[in-house]
C-alpha cells in the first residue's frame, strides 16, 4: 500500500507533506521513512498515513461571485482619492 | 604483588581482545551488509539497510579509537590472520535469505554480547541506542519471512555460526531467544578463502599507496 | 476539459500540474519517459560506485561513499514513486530497465577503473546532474519539481565529498594526483556528452512543455563556467586542447562526439549489457522477496 509522509523539520513547524513510499503495514513503513525522511537528521517527527485515509477535498464553487470574502472584493482606491481630497479643504458644516 | 599485576595484565589483554572482536564483527558485517546498497530487494529496504551497514562500521570505528590511536591503521592495516572477528560476518551471502537471517542472528547475539560488556565498554550505551533500530529492523523482516522456508533453512544453516558470535555460557540464552537448539558453535578463530579474498579486496586501494598517505 | 493548447499556454505561463489534474497525453507520455529516465540512472549510477564501497582505503571514506550511494537509491525510490503515480508502475520501469527497453545516462555506461574515478565521479559527475536538477526545479509537473529539491539537497553533499577525495589526492603522492589526471582523460569525454546535443531550445519538446527549463547547452556552458576553473587551479589538465573562455564568456571546446553519445544511450556502452545483467539477476533472484513482503 502507499503510504504518505509528512515531517516536521523542527520543532514549532507544522508538519509538511514530504513523499510517499509503498510498504505493506505501518512497520515496514516507519523502518523505511524513518531512514528516507531522517536519516540526516532532518526531521523531529513523521506522519505516517496510508493513502486511502486521505479525504481530497478539490472543488469549490462561487457561483454568485461573493467578493466580500475576498481582498479583491473591496476597491478603495478611488474613494480613498477623493476622501483625501475633501479633507485638505474646508469642511461644509453638518445642518443639525 | 606480581601476581596481581600479572593477571591485571592478563584482563586487560583478554579485554582488549573481546572488545577488537567487537569491533571486527561490527566492521566486517558492516562491510558485507554494505554489499547490498544498490541490489537490495526493494528501494525502500536498500536506503533502510545501507544505514545498518554505515551504523555497524560506525560502531566498530569508535571502539578500534578505544584501542588505537589509529582507527583505519587498526581496522585495515592488519593480516587475515590477526582479525578477531566471528566466522558468521565473514560468510558471503549472496541472497536476500541468508543475508537477512544474518541479520536477525546477529541482532540477538550481538544485544547479549554488548549487555554483558556493558560495564567495560564506555560506549556500549550508545552503540546499544542505535541498536534498538537494528533490532526493531531485524524482527520486522523475521515476523514476515518466518513461514517461508527459504528463510528457516538459511537460519537453521546460519545458525552454529552464530552461536560462535558469543561466549560459552551465554549460548543458552542466545538459544532461548531464538528458539534454535543449541548445537555445535563454529567458533572464532577460523580465517578462511572468503575472508582473505575480502581482505584482500578492503586494502587493495590502501595499499596502492606507502603507509600514512592520505585519502 | 481537455484544451491541449489552454494547457501549453498554461505550463508556459509557470502554471503547476498536479498528479490529479488533466493533462494531454503527449505530455503525460513524454514526462513519464523523462522522469523514468532520470530514475534509471539513479539506479543505474549506483553499480560503478558500490564496487568502490567495498575497497574504500579508510572508514571515514567508506562511509561517504555508502551514504553517497545509499542517497543514490533514494533518489531512484523518489522518483519511481513519482512515475507511479503518472501510470506507470515501478515494476514495469525495472523490467523495461533490465529489458534494455529503457534509457540511463551516458555516464553511467562506462567503467571505473580506479579510486581517482571514484573522486572525479562524485565531483564532476555530480556536478553535471546538479545543474540538471536544479532547473529541473522548476519544472512544470510540480511532484517532480517538489521532490527536486530534497534531491539536489543530497547531491550537494556529495559534489563535497568528491571534492574532499580529490583534494586529498592532488595534495598526496604524486602516483595519486596522475590517479585523478588518468581518471580525468577519460571522464572528459563523457562529461562533454552529459547534457544532450545542442537543440535549440524551442525545438526541444522537454521545454516546450516546461518540463525542462534549461536548453543542453546552457547547462553545458554552466557546467564548464563553473568547474573548468576549479579544475585547472588544482593543476589539473582539462583533455581538450580548444577548451578556452571567449571574450563574450562563452566557452569554446571540441565538439563532443555525437555518435558516440547516441551509441551508449541506446544501450551499447561497454558496461551496458554487463550491468543490466547483474541488475537483471538480482532482480529475478529476490522476486520472492517482492511477493512475500508486498503481497498483502
Amino acid at each position: 500500500m502507499i503510504w504518505e509522509v509528512f515531517r516536521r523539520e523542527r520543532k514549532g513547524q507544522a508538519f509538511e507533506h514530504a513523499g510517499s513510499l509503498v510498504a505493506p503495514d505501518a512497520e515496514f513503513a516507519e523502518a523505511w521513512a524513518r531512514e528516507q525522511y531522517g536519516r540526516r537528521g532532518e526531521s523531529v517527527g513523521l506522519w505516517l498515513v496510508p493513502r486511502d485515509a486521505i479525504r481530497d477535498v478539490e472543488d469549490w464553487s462561487d457561483e454568485f461571485d461573493l467578493k466580500y470574502r475576498r481582498v479583491d472584493g473591496y476597491s478603495i482606491k478611488a474613494r480613498l482619492k477623493e476622501a483625501r481630497e475633501r479633507a485638505s479643504q474646508p469642511r461644509e458644516p453638518a445642518h443639525g | 604483588m606480581n601476581e596481581h599485576l600479572s593477571r591485571g595484565n592478563q584482563r586487560m589483554a583478554d579485554r582488549a581482545e573481546t572488545l577488537l572482536g567487537l569491533a571486527d564483527d561490527e566492521l566486517v558485517i558492516g562491510w558485507r551488509d554494505s554489499e547490498w546498497t544498490g541490489i537490495a530487494p526493494m528501494l525502500e529496504e536498500d536506503v533502510a539497510f545501507s544505514s545498518i551497514a554505515q551504523n555497524e562500521i560506525g560502531h566498530a570505528r569508535a571502539v578500534y579509537e578505544l584501542l588505537a590511536d589509529d582507527a583505519d591503521a587498526l581496522a585495515f592495516d592488519r593480516s587475515p590472520s590477526e582479525y578477531r572477528c566471528a566466522p558468521l560476518v565473514q560468510l558471503h551471502l549472496l541472497d536476500w535469505a541468508h543475508t537477512i537471517a544474518r541479520r536477525w542472528l546477529y541482532e540477538v547475539a550481538d544485544e547479549i554480547r554488548i549487555a554483558a560488556l556493558r560495564d567495560e565498554l564506555p560506549v556500549a550505551a550508545k552503540i546499544d541506542r542505535e541498536e534498538v533500530y537494528h533490532r526493531l529492523h531485524a524482527e520486522m523482516w523475521h515476523e514476515r519471512l518466518r513461514d517461508e522456508p527459504r528463510f528457516h533453512d538459511a537460519a537453521v544453516e546460519l545458525w552454529p555460526y552464530a552461536l560462535g558470535v558469543v561466549l560459552p555460557e551465554q549460548r543458552a540464552e542466545l538459544s532461548t531467544r531464538v528458539r534454535l537448539d543449541e548445537v555445535e558453535a563454529v567458533e572464532r578463530g577460523i580465517h578462511d578463502e572468503a575472508f582473505a579474498a575480502l581482505h584482500e579486496e578492503m586494502t587493495m586501494v590502501r595499499r596502492s599507496a606507502p603507509a600514512g598517505a592520505q585519502w | 476539459m481537455g484544451d491541449e493548447q489552454a494547457f501549453l499556454e498554461y505550463v508556459q505561463g509557470g502554471g503547476q500540474v498536479e498528479a490529479t489534474d488533466w493533462m494531454p497525453d503527449e505530455y503525460r507520455a513524454k514526462l513519464i519517459k523523462f522522469i523514468e529516465m532520470h530514475g534509471n540512472s539513479e539506479l543505474m549510477g549506483v553499480l560503478p560506485e558500490r564496487e568502490w564501497i567495498l575497497r574504500a582505503p579508510t572508514l571515514q571514506r567508506k562511509l561517504a561513499l555508502t551514504a553517497k550511494v545509499q542517497d543514490e537509491v533514494g533518489h531512484a525510490q523518489l522518483i519511481y514513486r513519482v512515475v507511479e503515480d503518472l501510470g506507470k508502475p515501478r515494476e514495469r520501469c525495472l523490467a523495461d530497465l533490465v529489458d534494455g527497453k529503457a534509457k540511463f545516462h551516458n555516464v553511467f555506461h562506462y567503467p571505473t577503473r580506479t579510486w581517482g574515478d571514484v573522486g572525479v565521479i562524485a565531483w564532476l559527475v555530480d556536478a553535471a546532474a546538479i545543474i540538471s536538477q536544479k532547473a529541473l526545479l522548476k519544472c512544470s509537473y510540480a511532484p517532480y519539481a517538489r521532490i527536486m529539491k530534497k534531491i539536489c539537497w543530497e547531491e550537494s553533499f556529495h559534489i563535497l565529498h568528491g571534492r574532499d577525495v580529490i583534494l586529498a589526492m592532488v595534495t598526496g603522492t604524486p602516483e595519486q594526483f596522475e590517479l585523478v589526471q588518468e581518471a580525468l582523460n577519460r571522464w572528459w569525454g563523457p562529461l562533454m556528452q552529459f547534457h544532450g546535443n545542442p537543440i535549440p531550445k524551442d525545438e526541444d519538446p522537454m521545454y516546450v512543455w516546461r518540463i525542462k527549463s534549461q536548453g543542453n547547452e546552457e547547462a553545458r556552458q554552466q557546467f564548464l563556467e563553473g568547474y573548468v576553473p576549479q579544475i585547472w587551479e588544482l593543476g589539473l589538465a582539462v583533455p581538450d586542447p580548444s577548451l578556452r573562455r571567449s571574450d563574450d564568456g562563452t566557452w569554446e571546446y571540441t565538439e563532443p562526439d555525437w555518435n558516440e553519445l547516441k551509441h551508449v544511450v541506446t544501450g551499447h556502452g561497454p558496461k551496458t549489457e554487463e550491468r543490466l545483467a547483474f541488475r537483471r539477476r538480482f532482480l529475478e533472484q529476490e522476486q520472492w522477496v517482492h511477493d512475500a513482503v508486498l503481497a498483502a
